[in-house]
């Protein structure tokens, strides 16, 4: 992968609420803290993986950092090609701070590809009209060129060009998902958000999908921010990881290093919920006890303190410092010092995981 | 023109689509070509009649030279009027106020209603709930009873009661198009779509309105059957057209006061001919429902 | 109990601005739209200015619209709907004296098209596709299709011209009117209460033609309602065991499935209760049936602007209470829902 040292976005200190309305006047009466204060980077051409269980903001995140949901605070800061209007140039934009018209440019730059690959498709539309209108909202390209533009797309996610003329409801649902991939790409941005790519396909076509999203960022210079529910997906395609829990990252390093030497008990347990191809690899899976809190009145301290086994009484009094370890292995932990929690495979192979083979 | 090229992908399928589905679905649809041959059949008639008012020789206006009030025969095949006109030719004639009205009003109200409708579903917020509740307290008034107010405050003649029509049905297409629109707005392709950078206008128009056409199709056709008995009641109440023109809400208010001499034909037939336009449309509303809902074919079928 | 009580209380205030917004439609309309009033009611005679603005200020229409509307509005919410322009009448006592001819009329109206359109329903859906659930079906499309107005005409050349059974129109006969005198308003329940036998016979008789009308013609919509209705609860699992265990089918229909299906009849009552009103103005109209209908289209006719207002609100408040007394009766009939 392409990969460079510069970084493409950064994000610092977003936050995204949304009110609970109650009663005949719909006064605000709480707020479902869905993303409560993350911050990250993603490198040009790098993979960030975003993990979390259901209904921990990693999603809501992700939409955030597209303008989609509306961010409540913080800075999303994005280094344009585009905006910067002369070739070559790069423009550094705060996506949060950005008006209508900067927005819509910048929709060139960033896309989204969707978990459903069923109702994400306008059931009215042909496949040529769900992959063209990108094109035709931004005046791109016209007539023929625009069909040679959709053609070529389409070609790169392996449809064919006759394909145009269909409707998405004679497609597969892998089918359908590379023309959710060919509407995000036809755009040619320079980051897509994956939300969840694969995990409403049936697991032979997962491999697939996700070949193709490594072969279409080698061939497009894309750089991706993965969205996904577990480590395993994540693990093959990223260069790193971070790891949400209620609304907040608690973790985030390079992927050796998160499956070598989690410093976080929550990596932990996703890490050792990870299934190791090897039938003499005993597993010593952590199963994590109690439920997810309400994002609505999340616990104080640290969020994850109820469910720790590690946990001691300041876990629930302050809430812990997201800091750096060093080589960019961010943790937020009270005891990320005198833990030594359990990597993956430790005590088999030796080998830890990594972008395997 | 590269403009209308533009546009082409999305139009023509669109086109393609509802052409294709209704060629499809008249294969067997006894009760949807039924409803269509009654409703055409009335349409022509009355084209004609208009265009060609004195075919049988007796105009429905100036024709005096019949036997007053005199009972179907074969030369006056449904009778004669007070004024010795032919009942049969004025007949034939009085379905253009009817059609009329009930077109245009229904076009009216299926504008002004479904455009409130997609931008209060799609919009929400208080914009939604003050607009619903405005529909809601119009839509459970009495129609029959707030048109006649209107069009008694608005004049008689065709324009006010297109008018008066058309504001009582707003709310019809406006419930219709609001529930149709927050579903599709929940959506994820609605989604992808502001991803990629579309204007609300555009969502809006592209995507959630072609997605309430089903709908409004069906809500349509049963809403012209209730426009043209609505339009024939306001007739007959007097807010129709002026009296020498034929018209069957009209005809049958005169009709009423030559009842208690036995003078039966002049209620009878402009009251089958209501019936039998308001059936031809109704049958349609039929035959689109089943069309467009599938679960209710499959129980029908 | 507590908590239906606290519903009911909450749809009440939900209704005041509905009322509202209708009372703002029609007073617009009536105001902004060209014609004045007070030439309205003298009948285009003409008339000095000085006894025309006499009249303005004593009808309170020479004040500017929204003080107009403001004083309106007020007088309404203190039960207070002003005086006709044309009788001088206080309005909202005139609608209360004429109201139970209304009612009276709706009652036996909804009665004709329950026992119809609930009986046609279930025997179609015993019977579905049968014969006889064509015919019936026909029927009820029928109903939807024909012009009320029509349809009570046609009552009265056959069974009050031809046959010359029933009397074609009016509350009571001329003798009868002399004599019979009213206690609460509704004729049938006064002429029981005064042991009157020969009034009650004529009054019978008067509101046959009328009822017949007005239920016929919503016999359609309650039919096929009923009939849908009837269907699915026939297809469903506790009916099938129901005849599994060789329960005969007149207690399948009676014991199980009838009450389920009647809950959404009740919604179709509710909402055919705007089609009632509107049905009874042309009801009335046709049958000189001396109700609020009737008063409504002869202010209409006279343009008297406050007597207008004055029928809508009523009519307003009218269909809200009984939206409100419908939403209520499913928690009796159904025990699932719960407020």
């Amino acid at each position: 992968m392409a990969q460079s040292d510069t970084v493409l976005l950064d994000v610092k200190g977003l936050v995204k609420h949304f009110p609970v309305r109650k009663g005949a006047f719909r006064r605000v009466k709480a707020a479902v803290r869905a993303v409560d204060g993350i911050d990250l980077f993603i490198r040009e051409g790098e993979t960030l993986g975003l993990v979390g269980e259901s209904g921990c903001g990693k999603t809501t995140a992700g939409r955030s950092i597209l303008r989609l949901v509306e961010p409540t605070k913080g800075e999303i800061l994005f280094r344009s090609r585009r905006m910067a209007g002369t070739a070559g140039g790069v423009k550094e934009v705060d996506v949060v701070k950005a008006s209508r018209g900067e927005m819509k440019a910048l929709r060139r730059d960033m896309q989204i590809i969707f978990q459903d690959p069923y109702s994400s498709l306008n059931p009215r539309m042909t496949v040529g009209g769900i992959v063209g209108e990108p094109l035709l909202v931004h005046g791109m390209a016209r007539g023929e060129e625009r069909k040679k533009r959709v053609a070529d797309v389409l070609g790169a996610v392996g449809l064919k060009p006759e394909h145009m003329k269909r409707y998405p409801h004679e497609f597969s649902g892998g089918q359908r998902q590379r023309i959710g991939i060919a509407r995000a790409l036809v755009l040619d941005p320079q980051l897509v958000v994956c939300d969840e790519p694969v995990s409403a396909l049936d697991v032979s076509i997962q491999a697939q999908v996700l070949n193709l999203l490594e072969d279409l960022q080698r061939e497009f210079g894309l750089t991706y921010l993965f969205v996904a529910h577990n480590l395993s997906v994540v693990k093959h395609i990223s260069n790193r990881v971070a790891v949400m829990y209620l609304g907040r990252i608690v973790e985030l390093a390079s992927t050796e290093r998160l499956f070598a030497d989690p410093k976080h008990p929550y990596t932990e347990a996703l890490v050792s919920a990870v299934p190791v191809p090897d039938p003499d690899y005993s597993v010593d899976r952590i199963i994590l006890q109690g439920d997810v809190p309400s994002p609505v009145s999340p616990p104080p301290g640290c969020h994850f303190h109820p469910r720790c086994r590690y946990a001691v009484d300041v876990c629930s009094k302050d809430a812990p410092v997201y800091r750096d370890l060093g080589n960019e292995h961010f943790v937020a932990c009270h005891r990320a010092d005198d833990l030594h929690l359990q990597p993956i495979h430790d005590r088999t192979t030796g080998q830890t995981g990594g972008p395997a083979a | 023109m590269p403009e209308t090229r533009e546009t082409t992908p999305i139009r023509r399928s669109l086109l393609a689509r509802t052409a294709g589905g209704v060629t499809r679905g008249l294969r067997g649809q006894t009760v949807l070509k039924v409803g269509l041959v009654i409703v055409i059949a009335f349409i022509v008639m009355t084209v004609v009649a208009q265009m060609w008012p004195s075919m049988n020789g007796f105009d429905p206006t100036k024709y005096r030279g019949a036997p007053r009030l005199e009972g179907p025969s074969a030369t006056h095949w449904m009778g004669t009027d007070q004024l010795q006109r032919d009942v049969f030719t004025r007949v034939i004639a009085g379905g253009f106020a009817s059609l009329v009205v009930a077109f245009s009003a229904v076009a009216l109200s299926m504008i002004a209603g479904s455009i409130l409708g997609w931008i209060s579903g799609y919009t929400g917020g208080w914009l939604d709930r003050s607009l619903s509740l405005f529909m809601d307290a119009i839509y459970s008034f009495p129609s029959m009873i707030l048109a006649i107010v209107l069009v008694a405050m608005f004049g008689s003649g065709l324009s006010p009661m297109i008018w008066a029509v058309g504001f009582v049905y707003i709310p019809t297409y406006f419930r219709v198009t609001r529930a149709e629109s927050l579903q599709v707005r929940e959506t994820t392709y609605i989604e992808a779509v502001k991803a990629i950078g579309a204007s609300r206008t555009r969502i809006v128009l592209r995507h959630v309105a072609p997605n309430t056409v089903n709908a409004i199709m069906a809500v349509s056709s049963f809403n012209l059957a209730d426009a043209i008995l609505t339009v024939a009641a306001l007739s007959f109440l007097g807010f129709g057209l002026p009296p020498p023109a034929p018209d069957w809400g009209f005809d049958i208010q005169n009709g009423q006061k030559y009842l208690q001499s036995g003078s039966w034909w002049l209620i009878t037939f402009p009251g089958l001919m209501i019936i039998a336009l308001s059936l031809g449309f109704g049958l349609i509303g039929e035959g689109i429902s089943d069309l467009v809902n599938p679960k209710r074919r499959r129980k029908l079928g | 109990m507590s908590g239906l009580f606290r519903y009911a209380l909450q749809r009440l205030v939900l209704t005041v601005p509905m009322i509202l917004i209708l009372l703002t439609v029609i007073f617009l309309i009536l105001r902004v739209l060209p014609g004045d009033p007070v030439s309205a009611m003298l009948g285009g005679r003409p008339v000095p200015p000085e006894v025309l603005q006499s009249y303005r200020v004593k009808m309170g229409v020479d004040k500017p619209i929204p003080a107009q509307y403001v004083t309106y509005i007020g007088g309404v919410f203190r039960g207070d709907f002003g005086s006709s322009m044309r009788t001088s009448t206080p309005v909202l006592r005139e609608l209360f004296s004429r109201f139970p001819a209304t009612i009276e009329l709706a009652i036996f109206g909804l009665l004709v098209a329950g026992i119809l359109g609930f009986s046609t329903g279930i025997i179609a859906a015993t019977r579905a596709d049968r014969p006889i659930d064509h015919g019936i079906r026909i029927f009820h499309i029928a109903s939807f299709a024909m012009p009320l107005f029509w349809l009570g005409l046609m009552f009265q050349v056959f069974f009050a011209v031809k046959l010359g059974w029933l009397p074609v129109a009016g509350r009571l006969g001329g003798d009868v009117a002399f004599t019979f005198q009213p206690v609460t308003g509704f004729y049938v329940l006064d002429a029981i209460i005064r042991w009157d036998g020969r009034s009650l016979a004529d009054i019978v008789l008067h509101l046959i033609l009328p009822a017949l009308t007005l239920g016929v013609a919503m016999t359609g919509l309650l039919g096929r309602m009923s009939r849908a209705s009837m269907l699915e609860v026939l297809g469903q699992d506790y009916v099938t065991t129901a005849r599994a265990k060789g329960l005969r089918e007149r207690l399948v229909v009676t014991r199980h499935a009838l009450r389920n299906a009647l809950i959404p009849i009740i919604t179709v009552f509710g909402l055919e209760l705007a089609v009632l009103m509107g049905g009874a103005v042309l009801t009335e109209t046709v049958f000189s049936w001396p109700g609020i209908a009737s008063y409504l289209m002869r202010s209409i006719n006279a343009r008297d602007y406050t007597a207008i207002q004055g029928s809508v609100v009523f009519i307003a408040l009218f269909i809200s209470v009984i939206n409100l007394i419908v939403d209520l009766l499913y928690s009796v009939v159904d025990p699932r829902v719960r407020y």
